[in-house]
């Protein structure tokens, strides 16, 4: 008998049919793994599991017997448990605290923090429950929610891309802990896209495209291909790799140290680097160690720099403002959409004119129609989804939002082009196509850095590869010459055994 | 000495005031909610209780008809902003620019009325204590009853399970929402909560410290109260604090006036008013402390699923 | 049951019918209100709606009071739309007054008729003057604009009334606290005849071109508007904060000054303690019934100066109290809010089953994708995607 089963499931949304008559069966032991590009409809069926979400048609069965889950609470009733890809942690609380409101009522605070060792113990979960959470690295304060959803005693654990702010040493020890829990009988719905985990980790998959099931696999039976033909309907799309031809030094980071705005953020520290022209440097990370704090520095959002700590070309631009170094050739991706990149309400064409000023005539006067031709020119040459230059940025996909975004600045003839978390949230196709473009760019004798949270990613579009940890920097090495698990390493702080060892310097 | 009694005796009567409305918006505040509309709640309240005291001669009666008052207020309000989702900014404005046309609307038959009986109090044997007798013993039982609220909301906050929900609430809807939690009623509870509260400071100044009913009479309190919970970086006791001492500043300068001090009486006047300012400004300063301190969802619309 | 679902796109037809339906609502509640107060309610109104646009006289009225509000409202506008919260016009108002009042006494038996102009030179000072401290003060201090601005009108209000009760009383007002009565050439020429509009509504008509070229046609308004709809965005674009905030306050603070000065320098003549009237707060009410938009706020200034004259003659021909204005203007507020969520929402019928679609949710592609937008200043509200009207490039 199958412990949970979802029988033709669908939700419709205002825009789009999210999920379409889906079918899932999950064993009592079992590590089933629910697999899709971003946008396949994977998070809302799991909020439908979870009871926050209801659909609009079919049946969940648990256990044999149909039941409708009306909110979290029944959900955790039942047996079921979530931990979610972005926490639901309250910072200014402690670890404790945290997991208690996740409790119903009936232990005491005293009970819940010597319960929280004793489950931390059992299962390797590393979890200090009297820290505020604010003071938690990414990975701890993913444990806290791995911790509050085990206390809950599950019988079916659902983790939502639990690996993304993982370094690689540490998913390892994830597996050894979800394997545990397996075998004493707790099943598992572990969603995710990354195929290589995917198949190391579970029993089975059901993959997703599109809202409707494609396939119900075995995946230690299915090549990386054939689960890629499932997701998006054909194999992975190849990349034209060229030989790079540097150039002369475009950006040059030295000593670069920046104290903490934000009094939950990471400060950096004497942070070093340089980029060439027709070089793709990458920045590897784990979430949360500095990389928006750099990214801040270098685009101009954050002026506190030092002086000559950053250089373009030889020229001081630590403490220019955006639009000067956007002048001097320097233009930013930053890695939220939505608020940042773009405003939401306003149309494609509006906003052009947050890096654009091409249109602005004298007097600041606005060029309403070369505003638009500039959206419109952006909009075909980057194969942009969109109503035309006058609708929402906010009623575009992410993967084509994204592509206008980039697509900008790639149109400004950047001589540094600086994006962070290029594909976060991007469909297959429109990821490709982004990380072909930069490929492009760097061919035309462009330097670009970039920074992103997946390695898979890394190592297929750059030339060398730093990685950042707790705001240092490593010094730089051929990507050629890398592996993943020694990047890994380097992302707990570990480069400075390694650095003796004959490495490229930055 | 006996002057400076009883000028501790009117700074704890008249902190009464923005002791009360200040905790409700704490309250508020700490659900991740700012209700601009406590001036407006508060002068709704005042004629109300004022109006139930001169009819019913029962004051207990007049700060339940305030608490009623304001809760009913702060219930639109927070349907608005909770589940309409409207901004919160605009929509306390538009209700305190209703209350007080509203509540001079209502108050105008009782312009001229004066309230009966003035009451007064004491705490049997205490209050006969030289010096601190007259100073804090002789008060209104309302004084106590601040004290008392601040000493309980406190409690709540910080001990209580329900408390600890309130203020996850206040720092994360959406997180409490993925646990579960009823964010969109715990809200309005909030919301209700703090109006009553204003409401019953409303009602105090009309029927406990002046007696009568003027048009406009809670001249800005409801906007100190405000800036109030920001100076006390949202802790209940600094809360109770701070209004004693603008209540303090308030009595200081009446006390100036009455005295004859050679500066215009209208600068005396100017003082609370700019007190709130300076106050604002020292409070401010770092935003970093700020940050740290304030319910990170205020003033942020939340949509659930 | 009701329920609220996402629309997909924001409703044009309903960003332009909200104020009407809301001004509907008003209308229906005043007229219950009529009811119990024991009044005819088509006489009360036919005072509110009719009465103020039936004469020549009666226009010119309007015109007089509708003249500050749009001036004012015009600059709130800018503030609001740069998510800046400056709700103590109505101080930066009585300063204006003052300053221009201040000029204005020192003219002399010979003073050319042109020094009207530095009257109202004065009173846009005076208004910035005094929303240059708010900017100050949140600028460097981080103090919230809205307590500030709101305090400093109470200081204002007492600032008049020691001018006006001491050093500027008219020595043969028999002891009343106002001013000498300015002479003639303090006054804004007058546009026809004997009727008391002036000049200056014609300046704020040119005005209003002049706000709606800054806000949709220039960069400038551009940088503004970005910074209230995403402080992120305006600091990923490098548009200054800083710069944001002082030109919006010092512009609101000269458009409440410049209404200031023409009061004093027109319909009153002279300062009174009762130079407030109030005319700070109902221009909040302007412009956002008048969606924020240069256009939208010469309609609404206009219905709420119906409001003001129909309190006025309620009041003198009714008998119903003149606080009834103050009633409608924040009722008008408070159910235009309402009915915005109407633009981004429908309401539909749904029975009560258990597989009823939930509400107000996002699409999946949007959710998935929809990152958190950083706010910027701790104190600053915070404007995110709340229901203010949606901005429209017209």
């Amino acid at each position: 008998m199958h412990r949970l089963e979802l029988i033709d499931i669908s939700k419709q949304y205002p825009a789009v049919k999210a999920n379409d008559r889906v079918r899932l069966r999950v064993k009592p032991g079992e590590i089933h793994a629910v697999l899709g590009e971003n946008g396949a409809g994977k998070s809302t069926l799991m909020k439908i599991i979870y009871g926050a979400v209801r659909p609009d048609e079919g049946e969940m069965r648990w256990n044999g017997e149909q039941v409708q889950v009306a909110s979290p609470a029944e959900a955790r009733k039942l047996g079921i448990s979530m931990v979610y890809q972005h926490f639901s942690l309250f910072d200014t609380l402690t670890a404790a605290e945290n997991v208690w409101l996740g409790l119903d009522k009936s232990l005491s605070l005293a009970d819940v923090v010597a319960r929280i060792r004793e489950v931390a113990g059992v299962y390797g979960l590393e979890v200090d429950p009297l820290r505020p959470v604010h003071t938690l690295s990414v990975g701890e304060r993913q444990r806290v929610e791995i911790v509050r959803a085990l206390m809950t005693s599950p019988k079916l654990l659902i983790l939502d891309e639990p690996t993304s702010v993982l370094t690689p040493q540490a998913v390892q020890t994830l597996f050894v802990t979800l394997r545990k829990l397996a075998q004493e009988g707790c099943s598992i719905l572990y969603i995710s896209h990354k195929l290589d985990e995917i198949r190391a980790l579970c029993h089975h998959c059901t993959v997703l495209r599109g809202g409707k099931v494609t396939g119900e696999v075995d995946p230690a039976k299915e090549s990386n291909a054939s689960l890629s033909r499932l997701m998006i309907g054909a194999e992975p799309p190849q990349l034209q790799h060229r030989e790079p031809n540097l150039g002369s030094v475009v950006l040059s980071v030295r000593g670069l140290t920046l104290a903490k705005e934000d009094p939950f953020g990471t400060a950096l520290d004497a942070v070093s680097f340089e980029v060439r022209a027709g070089e793709v440097v990458g920045i590897a990370g784990v979430s949360g160690n500095g990389q928006q704090e750099l990214m801040a520095a270098i685009s101009g959002e954050d002026r506190r720099a030092p002086a000559g700590s950053i250089r373009l070309f030889g020229n001081d631009i630590a403490r220019a403002s955006p639009r000067r170094r956007r002048v001097a050739g320097l233009h930013f991706v930053p890695e939220e959409r939505l608020g940042r990149g773009a405003v939401p309400t306003l149309s494609l064409a509006q906003n052009t004119l947050l890096t654009r000023t091409g249109a602005v005539g004298a007097f600041g006067w606005l060029r309403i129609d070369a505003i638009g031709a500039l959206a419109e020119s952006l909009i075909r040459r980057f194969n942009v989804k969109a109503g035309g230059p006058g609708s929402a940025a906010k009623s575009l996909s992410g993967g084509n939002l994204q592509k206008f975004i980039v697509g900008r600045e790639i149109d400004a003839q950047p001589k540094l082009l600086v994006v962070s978390q290029p594909t976060w949230g991007v469909d297959v196709g429109a990821a490709a196509q982004i990380r072909g473009e930069l490929l492009a760019l760097r061919d035309n004798g462009c330097a670009v850095l970039v920074v992103s949270e997946e390695l898979d990613e890394l190592f297929e579009i750059c030339d060398r590869l730093i990685v950042i940890a707790q705001g240092r920097v490593s010094p730089g090495v051929a990507t050629a010459a890398a592996t993943v698990e020694q990047i890994g390493e380097w992302m707990s702080g570990l480069w400075s055994r390694d650095f003796a060892a004959s490495h490229a310097p930055a | 000495m006996d002057q400076f009694a009883l000028l501790v005796a009117a700074t704890l009567n008249s902190g009464t005031v923005l002791a009360f409305a200040a905790l409700g918006l704490l309250i508020n505040e700490r659900a991740g909610i700012v209700n601009l509309g406590a001036e407006g709640m508060m002068l709704v309240a005042a004629v109300a209780g004022f109006a139930t005291a001169f009819h019913t001669g029962n004051d207990w009666l007049a700060f339940g008809a305030g608490a009623v008052a304001g809760a009913v207020l702060a219930a639109a309000f927070g349907f608005l902003v909770i589940w309409l989702n409207t901004n919160q900014y605009a929509t306390g404005l538009a209700l305190s620019l209703f209350g007080a046309g509203f509540s001079a609307f209502v108050g105008i038959r009782y312009t001229q009325e004066k309230l009966g009986e003035q009451h007064n109090f004491a705490i049997p044997g205490l209050a006969d204590l030289p010096f601190v007798g007259p100073a804090l013993f002789r008060q209104h039982p309302m004084v106590y009853l601040a004290i008392a609220l601040t000493l309980a909301i406190a409690w709540f906050l910080y001990r209580a399970r329900a408390g600890l929900v309130l203020r996850a609430v206040g720092e994360s809807p959406e997180s409490a929402h993925a646990l579960g939690y009823p964010v969109r009623r715990i809200r309005l509870a909030a919301v209700v909560v703090g109006g009553a509260l204003c409401g019953v400071a409303g009602a105090y100044i009309s029927v406990v410290s002046t007696h009568l009913w003027v048009e406009g009479m809670t001249a800005g309190k409801g906007w100190i109260a405000l800036a109030l919970t920001t100076f006390a970086t949202w802790r209940p006791a600094r809360v109770l604090l701070g209004a004693y001492l603008f209540g303090g500043v308030t009595m200081l300068q009446l006390q100036l006036q009455g005295e004859g001090v050679q500066i215009s009486s209208q600068f005396l006047t100017m003082l609370p008013y700019l007190a709130t300012v300076l106050v604002l400004v020292l409070i401010s300063r770092n935003a970093a402390f700020i940050r740290v301190n304030m319910p990170a969802s205020i003033g942020k619309p939340f949509f659930p699923g | 049951m009701l329920r609220l679902e996402a629309r997909p796109a924001p409703s044009r037809a309903m960003s332009l019918a909200s104020p009407l339906i809301a001004l509907a609502i008003t209308v229906v509640i005043g007229t219950c209100l009529f009811v119990l107060l024991g009044k005819d309610p088509l006489r009360g109104l036919a005072v509110f709606f009719v009465e103020p646009l039936k004469s020549v006289y009666a226009l010119t009225e309007l015109a007089v009071k509708a003249t500050p509000l749009l001036l004012i409202a015009l600059g709130l506008a800018v503030c609001f739309r740069s998510n800046v919260w400056n709700i103590g016009a109505e101080g930066q108002f009585i300063v204006g007054a003052i300053a221009a009042g201040g000029i204005a006494m020192l003219a002399g038996k010979d003073t050319g008729n042109w020094f009207f102009v530095l009257v109202l030179a004065g009173g846009v000072l005076g208004g910035m003057l005094w929303a240059a401290i708010v900017a100050l003060l949140r600028d460097r201090f981080n103090a919230n604009e809205i307590l500030v601005s709101l305090m400093l009108v109470y200081v204002a209000e007492q600032l008049l009334n020691y001018v006006v009760y001491g050093p500027w009383k008219d020595p043969h007002g028999y002891n009343f606290p106002q001013t000498i009565t300015f002479l003639k050439s303090t006054q804004v020429p007058r546009l026809y005849g004997s009727y008391r509009v002036n000049i200056g509504t014609i300046g704020a008509l040119v005005a209003v071109a002049a706000f709606w070229i800054l806000l949709f046609r220039t960069y400038a308004g551009f940088q503004l508007q970005v910074g209230g709809l995403a402080p992120a965005a305006a600091r990923y674009a490098g548009f200054s904060a800083r710069k944001a905030l002082w030109s919006a306050l010092l512009l609101s603070g000269a458009m409440a000054g410049l209404a200031g000065g023409l009061e004093v320098a027109g319909p009153l003549g002279q300062l009174t303690p009762h130079v407030p009237a109030g005319y700070g707060f109902a221009a909040i009410i302007v412009a956002f019934v008048g969606r924020l938009h240069p256009v939208g706020i010469v309609f609404s200034a206009i219905l709420m100066s119906m409001f003001y004259i129909g309190g006025e003659l309620a009041q003198s021909r009714l008998g119903l109290p003149k606080s009834l204005t103050g009633v409608f203007q924040g009722l008008l507020l408070f159910t235009l809010l309402a009915c915005d969520t109407l633009i981004a929402y429908r309401i539909r019928w749904t029975s009560s089953h258990a597989t009823a679609p939930s509400s107000a949710a996002l699409p999946a592609s949007q959710m998935q994708s929809q990152t958190q937008t950083i706010d910027d200043a701790p104190l600053g509200p915070v404007v995110a995607s709340s229901n203010l009207p949606t901005r429209e490039s017209t």
